[in-house]
């Protein structure tokens, strides 16, 4: 019971401050909070918002998946951005270009999309591994080059061919064998939810499992913890980050999967980009935890659908991004609060307990 | 390494004086030699390729100008890392500087703006000190949300301070600028002006650099390269600058000598957001003239690149800014300047192996060489160089310089590790 409580005191105490800080502003610059805060309910909860919610935060999963596999044994991949936007470009092409059975052309576009992504946080890897980088300034390079990289492929005679009647400029279109059939969740809505939700579940549960069934996720945990701890007891700490950032590289080139075979089938200029800095706050959110994760992405995805009503009642829809990043911050302050808070408690009770055993030895001398 | 005793062993005991031998003391001489024989070889390639965009005084005005909004966050985060705390908010302050400068700027007047554009930065930076100093969180994660933090903040102000087209501000008065007043008649910029079209080896270079420091200077580029020796005399010639680094170098044993750790990290961060907030103030007044969302672009990290690249120097971060806003300079420049930077590459390349042959390294040398043919071969093959390839350069330059020389490059020792009064392990 108690640590039910502690696991969810912070974010409680974070959220509570963010709606805080978000309702000060609404009243200073004039507007009536709670009626702000209904109208965003009543516009998040209708059946196409959902669906809207439901989509987005598969793809917002997968995101803070892949950072939070890396974050568990403080490693940080900054770079999940440039490794999902590479991995979605490489994948739009080789999906648009090949010609396959269904379920084959599917599986070749994710696996051409896990190996991109890797091999571009792989660089970030063997970098800290043989000459000692900060895989935070790299990735955070790797980020701008990958740009560079897509500019460069993304324009006609590459990779890029011009979309009809537009400017946008994007990969040849995948067929229809590419793509995967949307499922019907929320009854009422038009738009079907993502089919690769289940593949976001699956990661998910796959966290979860190599965490706490492996002894490959306990090694994770443990250099995360304490590395002197983990180095003492035989892991191999460069073998370990090698791994960890190949995985994390592989899952952030999943990030880009349900938009590109569930909806736009293509890598165009307006394919979304900065993901891997939202999944980056979401996995801080939830705590690198995959049920933690779940309720972050969902509540980010309904903040960023619900906040579209805003436009229309003369609300900046920007205060959601306020709040947003005011949550992040305060979470990550509590959960160190409450983390410090344990540790007193603890000592508080180890030493009540030694000074019992102290006036028993002097009772029984 | 050490023994328990914290003496050094004698392995150690010889390594520094190795390193010693082997460093090269930067003087005023040597320095002036290494930027004329950067400017000779420059003229060359300029005469060999007839690119005179390669040095113009536009192209190293330009250069110039670029160089400082990346340059301010770079010592920005050298202020804050210097003290320990790795600050990745340098882009949220600097975003925080942007809009600063576009709000006041319009309303008050450009150098409102710049004040305005502190003001914010250094929020931004007090902010990332509650977090990291008080709180002891990570010094990344605050970082990232901070740059989260910093761009929604400023979307959300400007819906309020620029009704109607909230993604940017009216156009900001510009600034006065600088040029060298004419003595009798006689103007020093024409005449360098002059002499730089005329295509002269090294004196028509000199003189397009002469140029372009007197002509049309706007006057916060003297502020920024003025900063440069304050920090360096604030951090390393006074007592109150001793005690800062010693905050990033060894926090504990600092406390131990009485030194205030939690507010030297206060003051570093806070500086470093003002830094940050003043580089961004100056993208947005000098140039842009204008507030644009998502005008940054990234320049905060370059600047932390600029630093990582100056080794956490203030020397070398101002030839990290200068090389990275020369890059960006090119990107606006003819594709034919742009290429026959190839030709420059080769070249260098061609001298370092020289260099490395004469200090009978081989490896190095053969590896430069290989390079170097390459590049060569490259700049044959083509006549223009794809857009992005000026963009990726100093991200790659960065990159290379951590990945080749990491072994010279010192961070500050506690760089990144969070303190807490009184519980050194």
């Amino acid at each position: 019971m108690r640590k039910v409580v502690f696991v969810l005191a912070a974010p409680l105490l974070a959220l509570a401050f963010a709606v805080l800080v978000t309702t000060v502003i609404l009243l200073v610059s004039g507007h009536p909070p709670l009626e702000t805060y209904k109208q965003m309910w009543d516009y998040g909860t209708q059946p196409d918002s959902l669906s809207l919610t439901l989509n987005l935060s598969t793809t917002y999963y997968l995101a803070a998946i892949a950072v939070a596999i890396g974050f568990k044994m403080n490693l940080f991949n900054i770079g999940v951005d440039g490794q999902y936007r590479l991995g979605a470009l490489f994948a739009a092409y080789v999906g648009g270009t090949v010609s396959l059975p269904p379920v084959l052309h599917v599986a070749v576009i994710v696996v051409v999309a896990m190996l991109v992504g890797a091999i571009w946080a792989g660089v970030a890897a063997v970098l800290k591994n043989r000459r000692g980088v900060s895989e935070v300034i790299s990735t955070i390079m790797l980020n701008y080059v990958a740009t560079g990289i897509i500019a460069f492929l993304l324009t006609e005679g590459r990779f890029g061919v011009l979309a009809e009647g537009s400017n946008n400029i994007g990969t040849p279109v995948i067929p229809d064998s590419g793509h995967v059939p949307g499922i019907s969740v929320i009854s009422g809505a038009s738009e079907p939810v993502y089919g690769l939700i289940l593949l976001a579940a699956a990661v998910g549960v796959g966290y979860w499992w190599m965490l706490n069934r492996t002894r490959f996720g306990f090694d994770l945990k443990a250099m995360g913890l304490s590395p002197t701890a983990a180095a003492a007891s035989g892991i191999n700490a460069k073998r370990m980050v090698l791994y960890v950032m190949l995985l994390s590289g592989a899952l952030a080139g999943l990030i880009g999967m349900p938009q590109l075979l569930g909806s736009s089938y293509a890598y165009n200029l307006d394919f979304p980009a900065g993901l891997g800095f939202t999944g980056i706050a979401i996995a801080l959110l939830g705590r690198n935890s995959p049920i933690g994760i779940v309720f972050g992405s969902l509540l980010w995805a309904f903040l960023d659908v619900s906040r579209q009503i805003l436009d229309l009642t003369g609300v900046s829809k920007e205060i959601v991004t306020i709040m947003q990043g005011v949550a992040v911050l305060s979470v990550v302050i509590a959960y160190e609060l409450v983390r410090r808070y344990g540790i007193r408690a603890q000592q508080r009770e180890v030493g009540r307990q030694l000074a019992a055993d102290a006036e028993l030895a002097e009772a029984a001398a | 390494m050490t023994t328990k005793l914290g003496l050094p062993t004698p392995g150690e005991m010889v390594a520094p004086l190795a390193v010693q031998k082997r460093t090269v003391k930067l003087t005023g001489w040597r320095l002036a030699l290494v930027l004329s024989s950067l400017v000779a070889l420059l003229s060359v390639v300029r005469i060999i390729t007839g690119a005179q965009e390669l040095d113009s005084p536009g192209t190293i005005a330009a250069a110039i100008g670029f160089a400082i909004p990346l340059g301010m966050a770079g010592l920005g985060g050298l202020w804050s890392e210097r003290s320990g705390v790795v600050n990745i908010g340098l882009e949220g302050m600097m975003i925080l500087g942007t809009w600063g400068a576009g709000w006041a700027g319009t309303f008050y007047g450009p150098w409102w703006g710049l004040l305005a554009g502190v003001v914010l930065g250094a929020i931004g930076g007090l902010v990332h000190a509650v977090a990291t100093v008080t709180f002891g969180v990570d010094q990344i994660v605050s970082g990232v949300a901070i740059n989260l933090l910093g761009l929604g903040v400023t979307q959300y102000l400007s819906t309020l301070a620029f009704p109607g087209q909230p993604t940017q501000s009216p156009q900001i008065p510009a600034i006065s600028t600088f040029t060298f007043p004419t003595i009798f008649g006689w103007s020093l910029t024409d005449w360098c002006a002059d002499i730089a079209s005329n295509g002269w080896f090294f004196v028509s270079d000199l003189a397009s650099i002469l140029r372009a420091i007197t002509y049309d200077v706007p006057y916060t580029t003297f502020i920024a390269v003025l900063l440069l020796p304050v920090t360096f005399y604030l951090l390393w010639r006074t007592a109150f600058g001793l005690r800062l680094r010693s905050c990033g170098e060894a926090p504990y044993a600092a406390e131990s000598l009485g030194v205030n750790v939690y507010l030297h990290k206060y003051v570093a961060v806070i500086v470093s957001g003002g830094l940050a907030g003043f580089g961004g103030a100056v993208l947005a007044t000098v140039l842009s003239g204008i507030y644009r969302e998502g005008q940054t672009q990234g320049q905060g990290f370059i600047g932390l690149a600029a630093m990582i690249f100056g080794n956490w120097r203030v020397g070398g971060l101002a030839s990290g800014s200068l090389l990275f806003g020369y890059t960006q300079a090119m990107q606006l420049r003819s594709g034919e300047a742009v290429h026959a930077l190839l030709l420059v590459i080769t070249i260098g390349l061609v001298l370092f192996a020289m260099w490395k042959a004469y200090r009978r390294q081989v490896t190095p040398a053969i590896a430069s060489v290989l390079i170097a043919g390459a590049v060569f071969l490259w700049y044959r093959s083509t006549d223009v160089l794809p857009d992005q390839v000026a963009y990726v350069t100093p991200y790659v330059a960065t990159l290379l310089v951590l990945s080749l020389a990491s072994q010279r490059l010192r961070m500050p020792a506690a760089d990144g590790r969070p303190y807490i009064k009184g519980q050194e392990h």
